[in-house]
């Protein structure tokens, strides 16, 4: 058993390639540090998360507008994040749960989501798990 | 931390080479917890990096995993960093 202050929580809300590759970095290094991670994806990374637009371009943040900033070459849809989670799900103890209160807003099914999210679950059960570590909101 | 010299590293013969070189973080963090499974407990594992954080990154999973971190060669654009399998 892992103590609990090891726990690395993550709420993903932002759906863009560079956040979710932030949020996907966080959590591979986490996972390679043997520490437990849980993920909860609210809003626009839920949307993300479904298994018919995993796979397509989610853009980027609104930082990256600004004039002269450097975007990556290939696009966004070549940020490599849902690799880095899966790596990272695969070599650690990661649980990746979709919000239940996400799901009922945006109006998706729990059987749209990717294999990679694991259940749903509500944010009292995931405040629990989180007690004593860290919570990083993305 | 005291590391091993160039030369002591040279040295070394891996047990197993990693070559990550043109992945990004946490790229080869990950390929070499992955590839570390491999490793019977006392060998050594090279790690081949284009990614500049990558020797740091090494070294502070090392310490926390248990493993014994040895040091870095500089070659010709990329970097060989040195783990010793500790548990």
């Amino acid at each position: 058993m892992h103590p609990m202050n090891e726990t690395l929580s993550l709420v993903l809300f932002s759906g863009t390639d560079d956040k979710l590759h932030a949020a996907g970095t966080l959590a591979a290094g986490a996972c390679a540090m043997d520490r437990p991670v849980n993920v909860l994806l609210q809003y626009w990374a839920l949307d993300a998360f479904r298994a018919d637009q995993i796979g397509s371009d989610h853009g980027l943040a609104f930082d990256s507008i600004r004039p002269g900033t450097r975007h990556p070459p290939a696009g966004s849809a070549a940020i490599p994040w849902l690799e880095t989670f899966r790596m990272a799900k695969e070599l650690g103890e990661m649980s990746i749960l979709a919000c239940s209160g996400s799901l009922e807003v945006l109006g998706i099914a729990a059987g749209e989501l990717d294999p990679i999210v694991d259940g749903t679950g509500g944010i009292a059960a995931f405040l629990l798990a989180a007690e004593g570590g860290q919570i990083v909101f993305i | 931390m005291t590391t091993a010299t160039v030369s002591e590293l040279q040295a070394l013969t891996a047990a197993k080479i990693i070559d990550a070189r043109g992945a990004a973080c946490p790229g080869p963090l990950l390929e070499a917890k992955k590839g570390m499974g491999g490793v019977p407990v006392g060998s050594i594992m090279e790690i081949w990096s284009t990614d500049p954080g990558t020797k740091t990154d090494i070294a502070a999973w090392s310490g926390k995993i248990g493993h014994s971190f040895l040091g870095v060669i500089e070659d010709a654009g990329y970097d060989r960093v040195f783990v010793q399998r500790g548990k």
